[in-house]
């Protein structure tokens, strides 16, 4: 499977400036998310009874009262469960839909009311009456750590002999800090909607980044055959990774209803209860000791990193994989242990967010450098480019796969140069001389992340493509679109290998029914799997096509071009529309499934070594940041981004993608907090108390340059690099800003103006 | 008396049929199906049902010209009697309007969930930044939230919009009216009589100045109160006078009307400053000083400048008026002294004095939209390195916005210096126990307080240098 031909300039195929493919009917209103589509007859509305407690032993709920309200048609709990009240999605732990015995978390879902309206609904699961005995709560990472209550047992990836080198390095330092979690906020709260069809089909449309693992558990709870569920999702209002397993249980308990009531049913969560049972980004307790040479290079770290992952594991194991295995990000130490721990805690199970635990994972290494710099007197900057890994250090991660050291120091060295960060610290510890009340900080950050899923198995992808006879051509594949453009890059993949300008190609909703057995649209991995498999199945059609022009022109097929919407070999010329045609009268298939599997990945889960990564993206960025002393408050005044997107399928996307990332990084690191209170309740549940971003929090000045002539080593699809994640971590730099700022030790996470007081005020 | 729902809809005159419920929200109307009598219009989206992330943001017309944005998950379907609304279907006419190519070209869209309501903020902004004051571009985004984009592409957009020149629809006469459905009765009268004849008769009834707070309690709680008495109708309490040594403000004009006639008043630059950080623009257009003062939170933003300027409120009713100071209209969490026939007619709010200082504040966790976690205003007289009188006011440190006794007693009298603002802010600890909550702990809350304090020092001291984070 070698690439194509060099690429030629095009208008429509790779490397053009491409639109999301919907943009114009998102600003008209017309792009039609799943709660916009025409209701189906008969229509049921759904809601769900939460957990008013956090823990505790709940008595079988009594469902009455529901059914007693007016409009409501029926209440379900676990025991109308016909298949399996299971929705985990390894499958290898009991993961509930409705919480039976045992309430694990405020917010967790006990029943499902279905009624004529949503309001009915709503006032049916209102007016249920749990009785549940409290236990005690275990409601923090500590209480989990002292009650030893672990997920799974702890990941450690180690080398060398770690405790030896603290013991002989000339100096020992030690750090403990936290960082919190992140609610997803996309705009478009989860959604499903089932419609019972013949024979115990059911058609489900899904908000979701995982349509085969909807299908999965919602067969698994309805109790029937993966071939009787079909999910369909055209596009999401947003995901970032909250819509990869949580999407999975609301539409299995829409699935539900809809095969319980043979009715369609559709269940749409308010933003309270969305924010209440769906898991969040885990947040992440920090202890660690380093031993460190006088100059500030680190040659030896312990660290346990313990992440809390809620009630039940859900995708917790692949969080603490990626954060543990991104620990050193783009750093050497020789010897190194790092133990990722999933604390089990009574609060919602935590799950994928943008990065996955690497962006948790990152933030180690620029505590240690900070730590580091405190106990040499040294700049941190400079002791970041001691310790980049390559160069004059080792190359290797911990776990034995080689980082790229050369773009390493030149993604941090073209960011530093375009940001004139010598001049800006003179001018910022002029203004810090002068002012008496506002401090300027500058923060640096450099990043090395992994690109392909953990586990092994999801490095797959599927597409399926038709070529009609008038030449148009109708794509599919097992990605899904959620805003990132993932749509409008593997259509440009396709009318690349046709030849053909992007429009001739209809781009279509994700469902099961046309490619099945697909990965979640997740870990950056969209474009990478799912551009290689239409690319193979759109090749697979050109190869017929090219035989069936050189039979005609008598000519080599090899000597058959597809360019510019024209087929050609020397003096001949055609159509592609007039050769589609051709095809389909000398009955040569026009239609091709295409499959890939990312190569040369491998992993020892035991030895926990290998090469679980099929490249590393890289990145920079520099931050300048205000801060008041009297309040905290502070703001990002200029953020310098220098990103490695390989060779772009798409700069306009990229740069969607790039600037979207860092001001939600930006979020999680500053403004977004969670906020539990001693009851394990969450408290902020909705927009007016939890502060994501706004457009002041985006840097006024914020310069972004992709990385030129990096085309990927790796044969990645057209040698582009994934970007979905990575520049999420690049706005770690402002966390290293504001400790540039206030001088803190440390400084926890978000950096709310609270925190950062209190920092100013030497903790 | 009119019985049925009447207003301009992109363009059109609508008369609802009987039997739509006068309390649902605009938004369940709009997307309502049309066979349960609603507009099938689902351009415009529920992003989170308490008025804050604005993916269902519709823009009223006025007769004026004017272009407000409102959040449509907050209005009741009873307050749009009489108005024109347009919605994202309306702005297309036959071919994308120019914001729609413009959001689309800028790569300003990727999920495309918020980008209706933003494009609908866009389409007034484009209107209001010719107006004094109204150019801010982030102001105009504030009640606007994206988590694709990052903002950048989106505030580009923004800046370089400019006006359709569109004509304001015609707007339905809105005579005093009275909606009933399904065992609710949604009073919307028009005059001050009628309201206060209403208000006695009905003392349970719910009464609804702009929504934004009580509308809650139906986008999100989903409750239908038996009786609504709206009062956004009464021409009386949208007066608004600017004298010159005060403001007499009617209760029922709304904070964007309120910032358009502060414009131009120097002594009240502050405090106009201030209000455009009360929520955004969305709420903006329909929350009102006498909401606020009705329900008396005690993070109402409005309020602690209202102490510091020692606001009056004008309570009328059928028998007669009478006039309270702010202090003691407020008499606890979320209780005040309006009696149960009474509305708040009006503020009045004396501008302050010649030479006086005025300053106000706001912390919290974002600058834009954001609930305060200390919000304060000052009013201080200074006399030859003297201060001679001061009143320091806060919100979110008690049960109550209220002044802080010991540090104005530090500080009024006391040399100009920055320990003389030391002592007073130590001198808060003696005024305040505030609470802790998700907005900050009660330690953040008492220093913020003194930062804030302290920064009116330097406000004075060092006139020339800028003092806050943004700007």
């Amino acid at each position: 499977m070698d690439t194509l031909p060099p690429l030629r300039p095009s208008r429509t195929g790779m490397g053009a400036a491409l639109r999301q493919d919907s943009a114009l009917k998102h600003a008209t209103g017309e792009a039609q998310f799943l709660d916009d589509l025409p209701e189906p007859p008969g229509l049921l509305h759904a809601a769900l009874a939460l957990s008013p407690v956090a823990h505790g032993t709940l008595a079988p709920l009594d469902l009455a009262a529901a059914r007693a309200v007016a409009g409501v048609v029926a209440a379900f709990g676990p025991e109308d469960v016909p298949g399996r009240n299971d929705i985990s999605p390894s499958g290898r732990v009991a993961e509930v839909l409705f919480a039976t015995g045992t309430v694990e978390h405020w917010g967790q879902p006990l029943a499902l009311v279905v009624a004529t309206t949503r309001d009915a609904a709503l006032a049916g699961a209102a007016a249920l009456r749990p009785q549940i005995a409290p236990l005690p709560a275990l409601l923090s990472v500590e209480a989990a750590l002292e009650a030893r209550a672990l997920l799974m047992p702890p990941q450690v990836i180690a080398r060398g002999d770690c405790e030896a080198a603290l013991a002989a390095a000339p100096r020992r330092i030690a750090g403990e800090f936290r960082c919190g979690g992140q609610e997803h906020f996309y705009l478009e709260g989860q959604i499903a909607l089932a419609v019972p069809g013949e024979d115990g089909d059911i058609a489900l449309h899904s908000s979701t980044q995982h349509p085969t693992e909807v299908q999965h558990i919602a067969a698994r709870v309805v109790g029937c055959d993966h071939n009787r569920i079909t999910v369909q999702c055209r596009r999401m209002g947003g995901g970032f990774g909250g819509k990869e397993s949580n999407a999975s249980w609301v539409a299995a308990a829409a699935a539900l209803a809809a095969r319980l009531t043979g009715r369609p049913v559709k269940l749409r969560l308010s933003r309270k209860a969305d924010m209440a049972a769906t898991g969040k980004r885990h947040p992440f307790l920090y202890r660690w000791q380093a031993g460190i040479d006088a100059e500030g290079r680190i040659l030896a770290l312990d660290a346990t990193l313990a992440a809390e992952g809620g009630h039940s594991l859900d995708l917790s194991g692949g969080v603490i994989f990626r954060a543990v295995t991104h620990a050193l990000n783009a750093y050497d130490v020789p010897a190194v242990r790092i133990t990722g721990l999933a604390c089990k805690t009574n609060t919602v199970s935590n799950t994928a967010f943008r990065g996955f635990g690497g962006p948790q994972g990152a933030l180690l290494m620029e505590d240690v450098l900070f730590g580091a710099a405190r106990a040499t007197g040294r700049a941190v900057d400079a002791l970041r480019e001691l310790n980049f890994a390559g160069g004059p250090n080792g190359a290797d991660t911990p776990y034995g796969q080689a980082l790229e050291g050369e773009l390493i120091r030149r993604v941090w060295a073209e960011a530093r140069q375009g940001a004139e960060w010598e001049r800006r610290r003179a001018e910022a510890d002029a203004f810090n001389a002068s002012h008496p009340t506002l401090r300027k900080g500058l923060g640096g950050f450099a990043l090395a992340f992994g690109i392909s899923f953990g586990i092994m198995a999801m490095n797959q992808a599927g597409a399926l493509v038709h070529v009609y006879t008038d030449g148009s051509i109708r794509l599919n594949h097992g990605g899904t679109e959620m805003g990132q453009g993932l749509f409008i890059k593997i259509a440009q993949v396709v009318a690349e290998v046709f030849g053909v300008e992007v429009e001739r190609i209809r781009i279509t909703a994700t469902s099961t029914a046309e490619v099945p057995n697909t990965s979640p649209t997740a870990a950056s991995t969209g474009s990478d799997l799912n551009g290689w498999a239409a690319h193979q199945a759109a090749s697979a059609i050109r190869g017929r096509m090219a035989g069936v022009a050189a039979a005609l022109w008598n000519v080599e097929a090899a000597e058959v071009q597809f360019a510019e919407g024209r087929v050609t070999a020397g003096n001949h010329a055609m159509e592609f529309s007039e050769l589609a045609h051709q095809c389909w009268a000398q009955r040569v298939s026009l239609s091709a499934t295409g499959f890939y599997k990312t190569p040369d990945i491998h992993w020892d889960p035991v030895a926990m070594r290998g090469q679980p990564f099929f490249y590393f993206s890289y990145g920079a960025a520099l931050a300048e940041v205000l801060v008041d002393t009297l309040t905290g408050e502070h703001r990002v005044t200029r953020a310098d981004l220098v990103q490695d997107c390989g060779r772009s399928l798409n700069p306009a996307i990229d740069r969607g993608q790039i600037e979207g990332a860092f001001v939600q990084g930006l979020g999680w690191l500053t403004c977004e907090e969670l906020w539990w209170d001693q009851a394990g309740r969450l408290r902020t549940l909705g927009p007016s108390t939890y502060k994501i971003p706004g457009s002041r929090e985006m840097p006024p000045v914020f310069n972004l340059r992709l990385l030129e002539n990096a085309p990927a080593r790796a044969n990645t699809i057209f040698r582009s690099k994934a970007v979905g994640e990575p520049p999420l971590l690049l706005a770690t730099c402002v966390w290293n800003a504001l400790r540039d700022a206030t001088g803190a030790a440390r400084l926890d996470l978000p950096a709310t103006p609270e925190r950062v007081l209190a920092a100013l005020r030497g903790g | 008396m009119t019985a049925s729902i009447a207003f301009t809809l992109n363009g059109r005159h609508r008369v609802l049929p009987p039997g739509i419920l006068p309390g649902m929200t605009l938004l369940d109307w709009l997307r309502a199906p049309v066979a349960e009598g609603g507009a099938a219009l689902r351009g415009t989206k529920e992003g989170c049902a308490e008025g804050d992330c604005g993916a269902c943001t519709v823009v009223l017309e006025e007769a004026d010209g004017g272009r407000v944005p409102v959040n449509a998950c907050l209005a009741l379907l009873g307050q749009m009697h009489g108005r024109a609304i347009r919605t994202v279907e309306g702005l297309a006419d036959g071919t994308p309007h120019a914001v729609q190519r413009a959001m689309a070209e800028a790569d300003a869209t990727q999920c495309g969930f918020c980008t209706p309501g933003i494009v609908m903020s866009a389409w007034a902004h484009a209107r209001q930044k010719a107006h004094p004051g109204g150019g801010d571009a982030h102001e105009a985004l504030a009640g606007n939230l994206c988590r694709c984009t990052g903002y950048r592409p989106i505030l580009e957009v923004f800046e370089a919009l400019a006006d359709d020149g569109t004509l304001p629809p015609p707007l339905p006469p809105a005579a005093s009216a009275e909606f009933a459905a399904s065992g609710q009765v949604f009073h919307r009268p028009a005059t001050l009589a009628e309201a206060l004849a209403l208000r006695a008769a009905h003392p349970g009834a719910w009464l609804l100045a702009g929504g934004t707070d009580l509308g809650l309690r139906v986008s999100e709680h989903r409750e239908t109160p038996p009786r609504i008495l709206a009062l956004g109708g009464v021409a009386e309490l949208q007066a608004l006078s600017v004298e010159a040594e005060r403001l007499v403000i009617g209760a029922g004009v709304p904070y964007g009307r309120l910032l358009d006639a502060l414009q131009g008043l120097e002594d009240l630059r502050p405090l106009d400053a201030y209000l455009r950080r009360l929520g955004s623009r969305q709420i903006r257009g329909m929350g009102t000083l006498g909401g606020n003062l009705g329900t008396a939170s005690p993070i109402g933003d409005a309020l602690p400048p209202l102490l510091a300027l020692d606001a009056a409120v004008v309570l009328a009713s059928a028998g007669g008026e009478r006039i309270l100071p702010v202090a003691a209209f407020l008499t606890g969490y979320r209780r005040t002294a309006l009696a149960a026939d009474e509305i708040i007619r009006a503020v009045v709010l004396p501008r302050p004095p010649p030479g006086a200082i005025l300053a106000c504040e706001k912390l919290s966790k974002r600058h834009d939209q954001d609930i305060s976690t200390v919000s304060a205003a000052f009013l201080l007289r200074l006399e030859s390195d003297r201060v001679t009188a001061a009143r320091l006011c806060f919100g979110g440190m008690a049960a109550t916005a209220a002044r802080a006794p010991h540090a104005e007693a530090v500080l009024a009298g006391a040399a100009w210096s920055e320990a003389g603002f030391d002592a007073a802010a130590a001198a808060l600890a003696q005024d305040f126990t505030p609470l802790a909550d998700w907005r900050g702990s009660a330690e953040y809350r008492l220093r913020g307080a003194q930062g804030l304090l302290r920064r009116l020092y330097w406000r004075v001291a060092r006139p020339d240098l800028r003092l806050e984070v943004q700007g």
